[in-house]
């Protein structure tokens, strides 16, 4: 009673356990509990292109983005061949920077980082923050001169402060007929960029504090594209932003801010005819990804995704043998279905992720078959153990590489997955159900062979199913339930599926 | 399907999973094991306490000493004899020898071994071909048991034995296995082999059943078994529960032969007996077994035992 009771106890911890861990999860560190939930993320590049002076070190430096409002940014990489990239932070901006003691010729860095969408961000930036830099009046020439003056003359008519000032300047700027002075001033064919600039200038005259904004807007394919500049103006109390094509606007949604203030955006030394272009591309990730490379969660530090790629994949598959074990003690424990080998079906289980299920099924029938008829053969020649054993591993990757071979030649490129097969597993099976054979006869070699390949399918399709997938591998922590369960199974004392049919007699008589 | 269950359960029918853990798991010490999977062992306990078995002619141990020679002086000029692995599990690798023509052997067939016949199956009992696992094992050779006749009429080729359920000490069912045409001459149950269910207080046959399905008669034979009665059933009793003594094994099958002329004797102790007993009998263990474990004088004789166990689970 008492070991029953301890087991209770320990099962209801365990289950405990792990469905806490998994709600904490799934519910703090939003975890998706299902493989569907995907998340849109942009994947912005921005590549510098330059051609270096060559004998000189070359050091380059990027003004990067802070953290802004409604977007997280994720996975940032600034690697780049040849060079050493490294990250750091002046007067609160941002830099990467990469350094090569010598290069010549055409040279290319890179500077990646994703952004998804997140509204419970905030970035750290103060609208109220008071300019720090006192504005200098630019210097007009010539008819320009006169051109801006009167311009100026106008706009201030038109308006009581420097923002309404700032909008009918941007108005007048972009209007269908315009005065002959923003003719001149913009010249014939005004450029976005020449706009800004005299924008920019005459506030300057009029002292007007105000800054440039160089950021991105997030839009599908966008490649080669320059960063696009909004203007803020401080009207006293905090900061207005303008568009100089369309006037006063809202922080538009999907506007990722790079760089406030107008320190350039990049620098190069060492080189020359140097150029910054950015790409944007969206695409959709799982949204466990995300939840995993966002937070900050202690857990998160002592777990499977801090491994490389390579080892995670690695334990994908070995996070699923606890499933195969689950159903190889349902099969056998509730339903009482024979096997040869306890653990073989999960092994061939595992080796049937690899082949495909009917590749799989249809190899494994054949190295069996094949084998079987050859271990008939090696047992009239009576060896001892370890030598027939060793003869038909021996045997076994003959019979594969044939297999293998012949399916090639054949163009069945698919059955070349035979490798994956436990070939000391395969041999034992072929041991085994030799044995089987001569001792029990054919009847038994088939039911344990189909129990063995039913348990196997049954443990393959639980271990390919995508939510199984997915759940075994961010909750491994679920993996304390399957232990109780297991350990639960232990102790069961009920029938087994199959009995209730061999009991059938002492139901029938009455 | 509950309604299955429930049948199966109101009737006691115990299953695998609460042999294992409620009787299994409960009453056999894992450490005891090796007494009954190693026959040698058993023999050696056997007949250190006077428990009529087989009697032990010699083993072979090493690869070395399996020559004519050796064989020879372990045989002598006996004609029949029978070569076992120590650790075989359900009849595997048992050599019998019934007749002997100067160096020539032969089986019950009639199918003839010559000395390196019987060297070469010594030799796979060494390797372990037969044992649990495949692990090296050792070869018994045994006096050839000499079969009452009386199951002539129950059996077809092979020799039938009786499986004794001994639980704590007590006899609580037993049965006769008779070998078959679809048994192949073995006398395991779920091949084909007819189990026939004794009663307890005096050895007469209850059931017989041929694939889990009841029957009147032998298959091969037709000889019906309401006749079937075993004889030396007194002896038979304390024989079987005296095992209890001598493995501490709580729940224990017990293997049977009668001999024409010593009467019964242990072939051979299980640690796990299978279920089919139940069917035989048709009968489930559970009340039984919980009759036994409810008892509170635990210290019983062998004689106070099987008094006990006559008048508790005998039909008559």
């Amino acid at each position: 009673m008492s070991s029953k009771f301890q087991i209770g106890i320990f099962v209801v911890l365990l289950v405990a356990l792990g469905l806490g861990l998994t709600i904490y999860k799934a519910a703090y560190l939003g975890f998706p509990l299902t493989p569907g939930e995907k998340q849109k993320i942009w994947a912005v590049e921005a590549t510098i292109d330059f051609v270096a002076d060559g004998d000189k070190p070359v050091k380059v430096s990027l003004s990067l983005p802070d953290i802004q409002d409604n977007y997280a940014m994720i996975d940032e990489s600034s690697a780049s061949p040849d060079y050493g990239a490294s990250m750091a932070i002046i007067d609160g901006t941002r830099y990467a920077e990469w350094a090569r003691r010598e290069a010549s010729g055409p040279q290319k860095l890179y500077y990646k980082l994703k952004f998804y969408y997140d509204s419970k961000i905030e970035s750290d930036y103060n609208i109220y923050e008071k300019p720090t830099e006192k504005i200098k009046p630019y210097e007009f020439k010539g008819s320009k001169k006169l051109a801006a003056e009167s311009l100026i003359k106008i706009v201030k008519e038109r308006s009581a402060d420097d923002v309404s000032f700032t909008s009918s300047l941007i108005s007048l700027f972009n209007s269908d007929d315009p005065f002959q002075n923003v003719k001149m001033l913009l010249g014939e064919r005004a450029s976005f960029q020449t706009k800004i600039e005299m924008v920019t200038r005459i506030l300057s005259l009029e002292e007007i504090p105000f800054q440039i904004i160089k950021g991105l807007y997030l839009k599908d394919g966008k490649r080669k594209q320059n960063l696009t500049s909004l203007l803020e103006v401080y009207d006293g109390k905090k900061w207005i932003l303008f568009d100089v094509t369309t006037g006063r606007i809202d922080m538009p949604d999907n506007f990722v801010i790079w760089q406030r203030g107008g320190d350039s955006l990049f620098e190069v030394r060492g080189g020359h005819s140097s150029k910054i272009k950015f790409s944007v591309v969206e695409n959709y990730v799982p949204a466990k990804q995300i939840a995993v490379l966002d937070r900050d969660a202690t857990l998160l530090n002592f777990s499977l995704y801090i491994l490389p790629s390579s080892e995670q994949n690695a334990f994908k598959s070995l996070l699923l043998i606890p499933i195969g074990a689950l159903v190889v003690v349902f099969m056998r424990i509730l339903v009482g279905l024979k096997t040869s080998g306890t653990f073989m079906p999960i092994l061939i289980a595992v080796a049937f992720t690899q082949t495909k299920l009917l590749t799989g099924l249809i190899m494994f029938i054949v190295v069996v078959a094949i084998g079987l008829v050859i271990r008939s053969y090696l047992s009239r020649l009576n060896l001892l153990l370890v030598a027939r054993i060793s003869a038909v591993i021996i045997v076994v990757i003959g019979i594969m590489s044939t297999i293998t071979i012949l399916s090639y030649k054949l163009g069945l490129y698919n059955i070349l997955s035979i490798t994956f097969f436990p070939m000391i597993i395969l041999s034992w099976t072929i041991e085994r159900m030799s044995i089987l054979w001569e001792e029990e006869g054919a009847k038994e070699v088939l039911l344990q062979g189909s129990g063995s390949l039913i348990v196997a399918v049954i443990a393959y399709l639980a271990m390919t199913n995508d939510l199984i997938q997915h759940i075994t591998f961010n909750f491994p922590e679920l993996y304390f339930v399957v232990l109780a369960i297991i350990i639960a199974l232990g102790k069961y004392t009920g029938y087994r599926l199959f009995e209730l049919r061999r009991f059938k007699s002492f139901t029938e008589e009455d | 399907m509950f309604k299955i269950v429930r049948k199966l359960s109101a009737k006691g029918i115990i299953g695998m999973n609460q042999r294992n853990i409620g009787y299994i798991g409960k009453y056999n010490s894992r450490k005891l094991y090796p007494l009954v999977d190693d026959k040698l062992k058993t023999k050696i306990i056997a007949e250190d306490a006077g428990i009529t078995v087989p009697k032990l002619l010699g083993t072979i141990v090493y690869q070395f000493q399996n020559n004519e020679r050796y064989l020879k002086k372990i045989i002598g000029n006996l004609s029949g004899f029978v070569i076992k692995p120590s650790k075989g599990s359900g009849g595997k690798g048992i050599l019998v020898i019934t007749r002997r023509e100067g160096d020539i052997f032969f089986r019950p067939s009639g199918q003839p071994a010559s000395f390196q016949d019987v060297i070469r199956h010594v030799s796979n009992t060494l390797s372990g071909l037969y044992s649990l696992g495949g692990k090296p094992d050792v070869a018994m050779v045994e006096a050839l048991v000499e079969f009452d006749p009386v199951f002539d009429r129950y059996s077809f080729e092979g020799v039938p034995d009786i499986r004794m359920i001994v639980f704590k000490g007590y006899p609580v069912m037993g049965m006769l296995r008779c070998s078959t045409r679809a048994s192949d001459g073995k006398a395991n149950l779920h091949q084909g082999a007819v189990g026939v269910g004794l009663d307890i207080g005096t050895g007469t046959a209850l059931n017989a059943v041929q694939f889990d399905k009841p029957i009147e008669s032998h298959p091969d034979t037709k000889h019906n078994f309401k006749e079937l009665a075993v004889p030396h059933w007194k002896t038979l009793l304390p024989l079987s529960a005296s095992c209890y003594e001598i493995t501490n094994l709580g729940y224990l099958g017990v293997d049977i032969v009668l001999d024409k002329k010593i009467g019964p004797m242990i072939l051979e102790l299980n640690a796990r007996p299978g279920l089919a007993i139940q069917i035989a009998n048709n009968c489930g263990l559970l009340p039984r077994l919980k009759k036994i474990e409810g008892m509170s004088n635990t210290k019983l004789s062998v004689e106070q035992r099987i008094e006990y166990a006559i008048r508790e689970f005998s039909a008559g």
